[in-house]
């Protein structure tokens, strides 16, 4: 056995110790977990995390309605359509993101069972999250993050992030391209017994859950009504699921719940080549998709986060396109913030142009910019690694070849992605999983949970299998 | 030889796989290459660039790997201007301010 073996057999042992939930209680018949259950169990009331995030200063973010960029939606629609563009600031948590909101409760939980401190591992904001919130709390805290190519040639957006992460004290442990970074974080929990900070554990996705809760209170206090579509970023679905779980929870039962993602098709995860031919770390759809299909590919037993549980509505949106309506969002709004949100607003900002006037669309988070972070450094990146630039038909853009700018705002169009689709494969991995299509009652009843259908839908996708 | 102090914030850096022990399910081109990392911390030891070292990380942790520069920078900027983007700018206030 090699050490990599060795350290991936201890992995439940290690996760056990590092996380301290028993997973194995969840468990049901077959293939079927009881979810809920797992979420109020191992999570937190709204209250509970209402408090614990005031506590650490994060949340309660405002919402601002974008005017001038759904007065251009609207020049673009036919008359009477282009829906009131709103989005929620998250740049204000401290770090910068909504992944505050989700550090906050892990730094908590860590600092209640007596851990000295966190390890997390992200190339993202959720780091930079971890580290800010364990400064605030005086506990250690270490960052895993997959950083440069063989040629030692680093995406500008996640050096960025080990700078925050250290800026907070953090260590960071930077790796080249493999998913053998799941050996690393194992073998440093081991040698730490630091607590797992993982994204996917119930209390990663409770604290998003008031990102959601807030959207509905403050559309409600300030316009008297819940917006008609909620556009989200998706990668490990861990926003989504716990936006959708709060908006659930304050009762907007209407809002339509919509996945985006940038479109990176064709450039393999992990790939040395391919690693800085993206010009997206994160909300694409080499994330977006394997883990709404298979959401147990986390690092955790049984992910919390299980987004084809609450998705109504899935699109793709072209690098081009997004890097495009940052530009817009500085420009028009005054707003100057990173790609993350950006993805849910180019979503946004075609679908408002479907959708009445009286309507509201909400994107519900911004990040913070900077050096690295910003659109100019990526771009400018890109085109040092030989991917061409230039103003065009987004349709047309190749990711890793290409990024094209819409040479008219008229030419930004999201595209639908075929969540049926999504939830067939999600279905083939269930009974891959069970060995056959054999299910008991209450694995039906799990299988409808999980794919948001009910027993005709679920017996149509059984039958095309 | 560059004498480094014993305290003194470096950056070190070591093969955490090699080539052969690597995942069996990943890219021929990653698989090819060893995987490697890369931290911070203060030298245990005096030491000179590209000795073997030990450092204490900012976590209080002890790593060891050779020694790859000493007070290590911070290297991001705002890259080359993209004159595409101000372009967009430019098009967008026209369209929305001065075009009725």
């Amino acid at each position: 056995m090699t050490h990599y073996d060795e350290m991936m057999a201890k992995k439940n042992q290690i996760m056990h110790s590092a996380i301290g939930i028993d997973f194995d209680a969840f468990e049901e018949d077959g293939i079927s977990f009881d979810y809920e259950r797992m979420m109020k169990e191992a999570g937190y009331t709204i209250e509970e995390l209402q408090d614990i995030q005031a506590e650490f200063f994060v949340g309660n973010t405002p919402i601002i309605e974008l005017t001038n960029l759904t007065a251009l939606a609207r020049k673009l629609a036919p008359e009477g359509y282009g829906a009131r563009i709103f989005i929620k600031d998250e740049a204000t948590n401290p770090s910068g993101s909504f992944k505050a909101r989700r550090a906050s409760i892990a730094v908590h939980e860590a600092r209640k069972r007596g851990y000295k401190g966190l390890i997390a591992a992200t190339s993202g904001n959720y780091g930079a999250g971890v580290a800010s919130l364990a400064a605030k709390a005086g506990l250690e805290c270490i960052v895993v993050q997959e950083t440069y190519d063989s040629r030692h040639v680093g995406q500008p957006e996640i050096v960025e992030k080990a700078r925050a992460c250290e800026a907070y004290g953090a260590e960071v442990l930077q790796l080249s391209v493999g998913p053998e970074l799941f050996y690393k974080f194992l073998q440093l929990l081991e040698d730490t017994g630091y607590f797992n900070a993982s994204l996917y554990t119930p209390f990663g996705i409770a604290g998003v859950e008031t990102l959601g809760y807030e959207i509905a209170m403050q559309m409600r206090e300030r316009y008297g009504k819940d917006p008609e579509a909620v556009v989200v970023t998706n990668a490990g679905g861990g926003n989504l699921t716990g936006t959708a779980r709060g908006l659930i929870k304050a009762g907007a039962l209407n809002t339509r719940i919509v996945a985006a993602s940038v479109d990176l098709s064709g450039l393999h995860m992990a790939s040395d080549n391919d690693f800085n031919r993206k010009s997206f770390t994160t909300g694409h759809t080499g994330f977006g998709v394997p883990f709404c299909t298979n959401p147990d590919r986390s690092d955790v037993p049984r992910s919390a986060a299980r987004p084809l549980r609450y998705i109504d509505e899935y699109y793709t949106i072209r690098q081009g396109e997004v890097f495009y309506m940052t530009e817009a969002l500085a420009n028009l709004e005054g707003l100057e913030r990173g790609p993350a949100g950006n993805t849910s607003l180019a979503v946004a900002f075609s679908l408002a142009q479907k959708m009445k006037e009286d309507e509201f669309i909400l994107v519900q988070e911004t990040e913070y910019t900077g050096a690295g972070k910003h659109l100019n450094p990526q771009l400018s990146f890109a085109r040092e690694n030989g991917i061409d630039i230039f103003f065009g038909d987004p349709k047309d853009e190749v990711p890793g070849k290409n990024i094209i700018l819409p040479k008219d705002p008229s030419m930004i169009e999201a595209q639908v992605l075929d969540v049926t689709g999504l939830k067939r494969s999600y279905l083939r991995n269930q009974i891959n999983k069970k060995g056959s299509k054999d299910f008991s009652e209450r694995e039906m009843e799990y299988l409808r949970e999980e794919m948001k259908v009910n027993q005709t839908e679920l017996d149509k996708l059984l039958q095309e299998l | 030889m560059e004498n480094v102090k014993k305290g003194t914030w470096v950056r070190i850096h070591s093969i955490a796989l090699d080539v052969k022990e690597r995942a069996a399910n990943i890219p021929e081109d990653t698989r090819s290459v060893p995987l490697e990392q890369w931290t911070k911390g203060r030298l245990l030891e005096d030491a000179a660039v590209g000795d073997e070292v030990e450092v204490k990380t900012a976590s209080g942790r002890i790593a060891a790997g050779k020694l790859v520069e000493v007070n290590p920078q911070y290297e991001l900027n705002y890259g080359k201007l993209v004159p595409e983007l101000i372009e967009i700018g430019e098009s967008l206030r026209s369209m929305l301010w001065r075009n009725k």
